[in-house]
């Protein structure tokens, strides 16, 4: 009975560990890699703030990751989130300029509100031509992207510096961990530095992780991305699934705009160019599937950490130049996806043969049992 | 009754794109009549050419005709989209570049000879999309995210950083107009383009076969269609395609560019052929409604720059007709206002009858 039991529980495990498999080759390949430039580049990744350091540069493309993991999940693509990056930069640099407040910090609540209001208006629209009226996700979303980055040069076509001081302040803002850091040549210590952004970036991954997981909201999100005739006839809304997952993007992209920001604090019309091409790389490399159903923000967040790990390795190795980026990049996508395919077939095929043994010995235990 | 049903069938996907076009002809018409003009103009090489809005439309729209008519292709066997058609097209212009100066002078048949092998490397990259697509069954788009971020960067390795110039009339009756024949060559290009992939679907059941991959490739299979060959296949007639429009493009400026040669046209390519009311998730398709989307995003362009909107505003304009066209294609909103229309039909008939009835 208790055998039985337990061959159950181990049967309702078992769908779980593709995603998982493909979250743990991506954690894998990240410590193998950060592992390998701590011992041929040394120098900075010897250090912990190194880590920090990859994480306060990339806080807006982690937020973006994740926004486009829930999309795809849901079995949609938002191709928008790049160009509405810039334009939150570039409007919420125009409103800190312009702005006639004297309170700091009212001045800042309302730039924070903007960047969150473009992006939930672009999450609402996207949302609703995606859902209710049923028009392809990738020409929505290449719509909205074209449209962001068309308002954002009709804002201004020069870049734009912001001048705000409390924002400025805001910006140099940095938690210090002290007994993380290292002393410098001259004896002085460096305590290890964490910019706000790279805070919200983690929070929003946690905070991500357990909607996806706990919440209704996600486990519908999965259940509509996997099948949505299915979905439909277990009773979930699948229209409202997928515009609330458009509007979650929406939301994340506009947080994400406000987080780059705080890390630049200057607008320009190339801001965050082809974001949206690294953000579903991270996604990719993190074991989100496009085809929708599968996916893990976790797996995400060290897609998007692996990614800054290259762009770190080649900036700090002999081989300085974007093309060299560019094309490990490329090494690395191709890589996982070819990956991707192989392992998630040969565990199908190997799935089948772990269960014929199962079911062999449990064949032979029962008449031992009986007599 | 059946023939015309089925021609009505036909026509139904163009609707929407014949329409839009029909609108921004008016909206031009009423805007300013000059913008239709076409007049001959002696040009700084010495040859009569005819000029004007319509001649530029179409003629700088060739490319992208070229490659969404490609793109519908791959769209329809594999139910997803090429992403990186830039890139190697970038990879392809950089190729006949190398071509021609290895040979050292331009003539045509060296031309021809870089044409050729730009095509083969060309295939070459797109083949590898495709096995990623057809063996190893990845989504198109993810497929071809690989080439597209690190295309470029391979055209750079080709050759150089530097922007290698193509002086010779050659070069420019390829890529501008031919002396003596007073329309610009690309033009013909997409003709012969268009014409080959026609007489290719007139005379062999290709079209048939990419149609029932594209809706169920299980089924295909079942039937004695290969899939994996017709996705192959559906790859290697895009990058036939994007080598044609990569060497046109590279003839136009007469100069290599690997960074801003056909920059973002795989965004327009997928618009085009979208408008064309293909389904991007494969299945049904009509080349010539992708054509026609490819010349109305470059009507669309040419427009707004003549009515004085800065070359980087376009896109917000651009952005903003698309949603219009798409929404009015949508099905959800076609049948609401066939319900509309047809309530609306009926509540006439019922007054018309209650008229009667009362006199």
């Amino acid at each position: 009975m208790s055998d039985n039991k337990q061959r159950v529980r181990r049967l309702q495990r078992e769908p779980l560990t593709d995603a998982q498999m493909l979250m743990i080759i991506s954690i894998g390949i990240f410590a193998a890699m950060y592992l390998a430039a701590m011992f041929t580049l040394k120098g900075g990744f010897l250090k912990p703030q190194m880590i920090f350091d990859l994480l306060n540069d990339n806080a807006a493309l982690i937020i973006i990751a994740c926004s486009l993991t829930v999309v795809m999940i849901g079995g949609g693509i938002n191709i928008s989130v790049g160009g509405v990056i810039g334009l939150t930069v570039m409007s919420c640099a125009l409103f800190l300029n312009g702005t006639t407040i004297e309170s700091s910090f009212t001045s800042i609540a309302l730039t924070f509100l903007l960047a969150l209001g473009i992006g939930l208006a672009f999450g609402l629209v996207e949302g609703f031509l995606v859902s209710y009226l049923e028009i392809q996700p990738f020409i929505v979303t290449l719509a909205g992207m074209f449209l962001a980055r068309g308002l954002t040069t009709i804002l201004s076509v020069n870049p734009v510096k912001v001048t705000h001081e409390a924002f400025l302040a805001l910006v140099k803002t940095k938690l210090k961990i002290s007994w993380l850091g290292y002393t410098a040549q001259n004896g002085n210590l460096i305590p290890a530095k964490i910019e706000i952004g790279a805070i919200i970036a983690v929070l929003v991954v946690i905070l991500m992780a357990l909607m996806l997981r706990y919440s209704k909201l996600g486990r519908h999100i999965y259940a509509v991305g996997g099948n949505q005739q299915s979905a439909l006839m277990l009773g979930i809304n699948v229209k409202s699934t997928i515009f609330w997952s458009y509007v979650i993007s929406g939301l994340l992209a506009g947080l994400a705009g406000f987080v780059f920001l705080m890390h630049k604090p200057a607008g320009n019309a190339s801001v965050a160019m082809r974001g949206e091409m690294d953000a579903i790389a991270s996604s990719i490399i993190g074991g989100t599937l496009l085809t929708g159903g599968v996916g893990n923000v976790i797996g995400t967040f060290f897609g998007a950490m692996i990614l800054a790990t290259i762009q770190k390795i080649i900036a700090l190795s002999p081989l300085n130049a974007s093309w060299w980026q560019e094309m490990a990049n490329g090494a690395m996508l191709g890589f996982f996806i070819i990956l991707q395919s192989v392992v998630l077939s040969a565990r199908s095929k190997g799935r089948i043969k772990l269960r014929n043994k199962q079911r062999k010995p449990a064949a032979e235990e029962s008449p031992t049992q009986v007599k | 009754m059946n023939k015309k049903k089925k021609t009505g069938a036909g026509l139904g996907q163009l609707v929407i794109p014949l329409v839009a076009l029909a609108i921004l002809i008016v909206f031009n018409l009423f805007r300013d009549l000059g913008f239709f003009a076409i007049t001959m103009r002696v040009n700084n090489s010495g040859n009569i050419v005819l000029t004007g809005n319509l001649i530029s439309i179409i003629d700088s729209a060739s490319e992208l005709a070229i490659i969404a008519m490609g793109m519908t292709l791959v769209t329809a066997a594999c139910g997803g989209q090429d992403i990186s058609v830039g890139a190697v097209g970038a990879i392809s212009g950089a190729v006949f570049v190398k071509v021609l100066q290895g040979m050292g002078s331009i003539t045509v048949g060296s031309v021809i000879l870089g044409l050729l092998l730009c095509c083969l490397a060309t295939i070459l990259f797109k083949l590898f999309n495709g096995t990623l697509v057809a063996v190893f069954r990845i989504q198109p788009m993810i497929a071809t995210l690989i080439l597209y971020s690190c295309g470029r960067s391979i055209a750079y390795w080709i050759n150089g950083d530097a922007t290698p110039q193509l002086n010779s009339p050659i070069i420019s009756s390829i890529g501008m107009t031919i002396p003596g024949i007073p329309v610009p060559t690309p033009i013909f290009a997409v003709l012969l383009v268009g014409l080959l992939l026609f007489l290719v679907f007139k005379f062999t059941s290709l079209s048939l076969y990419t149609q029932s991959v594209g809706i169920n490739a299980g089924a295909a299979r079942l039937n004695g269609i290969n899939p994996t060959l017709i996705k192959l296949l559906s790859f290697v007639l895009l990058g036939v395609c994007v080598s044609v429009a990569s060497v046109i493009g590279v003839c136009r400026l007469g100069q290599l560019n690997h960074k801003t040669l056909l920059v973002d046209i795989e965004m327009d390519a997928i618009l085009a052929v979208a408008i064309g009311g293909n389904n991007l998730g494969g299945g049904r398709f009509k080349l010539s409604g992708s054509i026609l989307g490819a010349y109305i995003i470059q009507m669309l362009t040419t427009t707004l720059y003549a009515m004085n909107v800065a070359p980087v505003n376009v896109k917000a304009y651009k952005a903003i007709v698309i949603i219009i066209i798409v929404v009015a294609g949508s099905p959800v909103v076609k049948s609401k206002l066939t319900e509309l229309w047809n309530r609306f039909r009926s509540s006439r008939h019922t007054r018309e009858l209650s008229n009667r009835g009362v006199s």
